[in-house]
């Protein structure tokens, strides 16, 4: 009989209010303390958290080391890349006001852009740092 | 107070504890005693980032860490005079420091007179974002953000190179048997 069940239902509870705090704190950074370097990070901890719990096996099939990898670029280039289609609008690099019509909107969704860069690369750097550590010595 | 001496209690348990383990769970300790510190002090975004790093990753990351080492620390090689000394004379250097630092929250530092004044005045009528933190990070101050991000992304490239995938030794086959965490 296996002993960890507590933590397996502990786990299987917490997780999803993890994320969802994650999702908070993401798109609620706009309003309260938080933003894309701490929603990547909760990210992350939900799926090493999983991963410690279930094992890494299971981890890798729910988050694969390939997509956490990819991520980890993708995040930048959504952030340098909203900086270049500023450039292309005609305007400085990372100015956020040719984005929409009204430039107040503009910087509001500049920021939701970029934010969302900052969160992609961070959890997927982070993850991939876990499974980089966890997978050493492993087939 | 109460916090800086538990901080200080941690601090001094984790050069004297020689078992690595104790130490890792030390740390997080330190880290979420250290995000409380930021929380008094009103800092709430550093101390979210303390607790979600501090005590949350990188304990993982150095729990992992040590499942590929030894967890007993080995005996200091050399005498540990010459770095206590710096450790005490960088302390006291700051503390006298701290003398001349004005007192916590007055209004009429330069922190709080200058561009801080002005960013928390044109943050909202600029972008309609009441966070100014926020306002701050991603925009005002976006090439800033922008080479933070490109460091998380060189950091994950380097340890990915230095430890993913590395060269397959016989006596790595053991540890394959161990399936599951090391937490």
């Amino acid at each position: 009989m296996r002993l960890d069940v507590i933590l397996r239902v502990s786990a299987k509870l917490l997780i999803p209010f993890i994320l969802l705090f994650a999702i908070y704190v993401q798109f609620h950074g706009h309003y309260s303390p938080g933003g894309g370097f701490q929603a990547g990070v909760i990210a992350a901890a939900a799926v090493v958290f999983y991963a410690i719990v279930f094992g890494i096996r299971a981890a890798l099939k729910v988050v694969p080391a390939s997509v956490v990898e990819a991520l980890v670029p993708l995040g930048v280039v959504i952030y340098a890349g909203t900086g270049v289609l500023n450039m292309m609008q005609g305007y400085h690099y990372l100015d956020y006001d040719p984005l929409l019509t009204d430039p107040v909107e503009g910087q509001y969704w500049g920021v939701f852009i970029v934010e969302i860069g900052v969160l992609v690369t961070v959890a997927g750097a982070m993850i991939s740092i876990f499974y980089a550590f966890a997978l050493r010595g492993r087939s | 107070m109460v916090l800086l001496t538990l901080i200080g209690v941690i601090t001094i348990a984790i050069v004297q504890v020689r078992n690595l383990f104790a130490v890792v769970v030390l740390f997080g300790a330190y880290s979420f005693l250290m995000a409380t510190v930021m929380l008094v002090l009103d800092a709430v975004d550093v101390a979210l980032t303390e607790a979600a790093v501090g005590a949350g990753i990188s304990t993982v990351l150095l729990l992992g860490a040590l499942y590929l080492t030894k967890t007993e620390e080995a005996p200091p090689r050399f005498s540990t005079a010459l770095p206590a000394l710096v450790a005490v004379g960088t302390a006291a250097v700051l503390v006298w420091g701290t003398w001349d630092l004005p007192g916590f929250g007055l209004a009429d530092t330069p922190v709080n007179t200058h561009v801080g004044q002005e960013f928390v005045g044109r943050a909202y009528p600029e972008m309609h974002i009441p966070n100014v933190v926020t306002a701050v990070l991603a925009s005002y101050r976006g090439f800033d953000t922008l080479g933070e991000v490109t460091v998380v992304f060189t950091a994950a490239i380097g340890v990915l190179l230095l430890l993913k995938r590395g060269p397959k030794r016989d006596d790595d086959a053991a540890a394959d048997q161990s399936e599951g965490g090391e937490g």
